[in-house]
């Protein structure tokens, strides 16, 4: 196991306690709302900042605990992305990616003749002269990337690393991060908000909310399965919470929803917004799942119309802009709303 | 624009220019040849120059560590700290003399032991001239230095400790280049108060031609004696601080200042 860690940080109102362990050429992401204490969490991996408590180890040396043993950022072996790249404005990007070998004891001319591999290696041959602000965006975060990397640090953090790029760079420049992330022979820590990102990133996911973990597990896992709204919203779910008796399950808000598997206990109920079907009037035949709502929001998604609905259940609707301007919706407006046993997904709490 | 803004911002501007302007229109500009090359004015143009460039070197020496650990240490009493070192700032300059003064002259707590052990007395050097001019003139530089390392982005030094780099390191390589725009400003300003330095030097170094006479004391007494080559004097003040005002501005000021 390459990095084992339990932070503990108070701040104000908010505790930040995680723990967390990755092994060799993993990548973990650790993915959560604004201010759940992520970057916090990262800068204590980083030894940027001492936690109040708790201890890091990486490949088996403690270089944080409780006993006394603090190792500065500086003595560890670890490369860190930012979010908005952190290029010393005043090196050439050359320079820039060097400068870890340089402070590490290698000599001017290997030390840039290495830089200059790693530049190739992220699509930058050529630019190491140029000055940081004459990269493009995708291009800066590229050379951050290199000089994270190059030094072939254990352990690699990488801090909202995409979140600054626009839509087009992000997608080109995420895809070459999973390429070099694939090659990457130490552990890996990814912050994000982005739940793209971690899916398409990381092997592992652990979401953080208010300073806690509250969900840990593969992407695929986290996406089908979401344990709070949070996630739920993120991946496109809708969470209902409920006690299962059968193949029935009482929400906690009142109703019921009929689900396919017989269920015991308390469980969570997800269901995806374009399972659900709107009518105008009670739907013919005998449909277990059908609740007469109510049209709060409706906001254009992509080639759907999100459409939020209230009432007994509270749910989420994606139609077809055709069905939609079909049924002559408007908000307020009195709508059946059906979903089949089948495709709500069921599991414990 | 408003008038209540516009007229007094005219008439500060006319009190600011003004007088300076009197002082470019009654120079004696045909004589003004014959009066630089009397004797004594180049030497005490020299000294000034001298004395003002060491003491914004002592400055530099001292005080950029010390705007650092104002702005990045996390020592305890800063606020304190920056408060004592900025009372120079605001104390008048004899005041400041006399203090130098009982501390480092012949008889003073520092001084005395100076004295007793190397046969050395600072008043009345130059090296007392420039002891004078760095006490009045380092603040200056200190808020300024401090001022700019507060701007800058703090992250980059993160940035620095993630690729090996120790604070001293940090420092040198990261923190020092990126504020170097404050610190060439703060170095200006620091080099004009010790070069216009007047009450701390006359009190603890002494107005002696040659060793401790800068140009400002030799304008003051120039011009109980002769109100036209004063004029000339202070032209020549006028005119160097003006050349380095636009030379430092044209070379570092004015590239990329914060960021």
């Amino acid at each position: 196991m390459s990095l084992a860690a339990h932070v503990v940080v108070r701040r104000g109102a908010l505790t930040l306690d995680v723990e967390l362990a990755v092994a060799d050429g993993e990548v973990l992401a650790v993915l959560g709302p604004n201010g759940a204490g992520k970057s916090t969490l990262l800068r204590v991996l980083a030894g940027l900042l001492a936690p109040d408590g708790g201890r890091v180890v990486v490949d088996g040396d403690r270089v944080w605990d409780d006993a006394g043993r603090h190792v500065p950022a500086h003595q560890r072996s670890l490369g860190m992305v930012f979010q908005d790249h952190l290029l010393f404005p005043h090196l050439s990007v050359a320079d820039n990616v060097a400068f870890g070998l340089r402070t590490r004891g290698a000599r001017r001319a290997d030390a840039r003749a290495t830089a200059e591999g790693w530049l190739d290696r992220v699509g930058l041959a050529g630019l190491g002269d140029r000055r940081p602000g004459q990269l493009s965006g995708g291009q800066a975060q590229r050379a951050a990337l290199a000089r994270a990397l190059v030094g072939d640090p254990r352990l690699l953090l990488l801090d909202e690393p995409l979140s600054a790029l626009d839509a087009r760079t992000r997608l080109t420049v995420r895809a070459e991060l999973h390429r070099h992330l694939g090659d990457y022979a130490g552990s890996a820590v990814l912050v994000t908000h982005d739940p793209v990102d971690a899916m398409a990133l990381a092997d592992r996911v652990l979401v953080v909310e208010d300073g806690r973990v509250v969900q840990a597990g593969t992407p695929a896992e986290v996406a089908r399965r979401p344990r709070t709204d949070y996630v739920a919203r993120l991946v496109g779910l809708v969470l209902l919470a409920g006690t299962g008796t059968g193949t029935t399950v009482a929400l906690d808000g009142g109703s019921a929803v009929a689900v396919a598997a017989q269920v015991h206990g308390p469980v969570f109920v997800a269901v995806r917004p374009e399972s659900v079907a709107l009518y105008l009037s009670r739907p013919e035949g005998s449909p277990r799942n059908v609740w007469p709502l109510r049209l709060v929001t409706a906001t254009p998604h992509g080639p759907v119309v999100r459409c939020d609905l209230a009432g007994e259940v509270a749910l989420t609707a994606d139609v077809t802009a055709t069905s939609f301007a079909e049924l002559g919706l408007a908000p307020g407006a009195q709508v059946w709303a059906s979903v089949k046993a089948s495709e709500v997904a069921v599991y414990p709490r | 624009m408003p008038v209540p803004l516009l007229v007094p911002a005219l008439l500060a501007v006319g009190f600011l220019v003004l007088p300076l302007v009197g002082l470019v229109v009654r120079a004696p500009w045909p004589e003004i040849g014959a009066q630089l090359a009397r004797p004594g004015v180049g030497e005490a143009l020299r000294l000034s120059l001298v004395s003002a460039t060491l003491a914004t070197l002592l400055s530099l020496l001292l005080g950029v560590p010390l705007a650092w650990v104002l702005a990045r240490s996390q020592v305890r009493g800063r606020s304190l700290l920056r408060a004592l070192v900025t009372v120079p700032l605001v104390l008048p300059p004899v005041v400041g003399g006399v203090a130098l003064f009982l501390v480092l002259g012949r008889q003073g707590i520092v001084g005395r032991w100076l004295f007793e052990a190397t046969g050395f007395s600072l008043p009345f050097t130059t090296a007392a001239v420039v002891v004078a001019e760095t006490f009045v003139a380092m603040p200056f530089l200190v808020i300024s230095v401090e001022g700019a390392l507060r701007a800058a982005d703090a992250r980059f030094e993160d940035a620095a400790a993630t690729l090996g780099a120790d604070r001293w390191t940090t420092f040198r390589r990261v923190t020092l280049p990126l504020v170097a725009p404050g610190v060439a400003a703060g170095a200006v300003l620091c080099w004009a108060r010790a070069l216009g330095e007047f009450g701390a030097t006359i009190t603890f170094a002494g107005n002696f031609p040659g060793t401790t006479q800068t140009m400002p004391l030799a304008v003051y007494l120039t011009l109980q004696r002769d109100p036209e080559a004063a004029i000339v004097l202070s032209l020549v003040l006028l005119a160097v601080s003006l050349a380095t005002l636009l030379l430092l501005r044209g070379r570092w000021l004015g590239r990329g200042a914060v960021g």
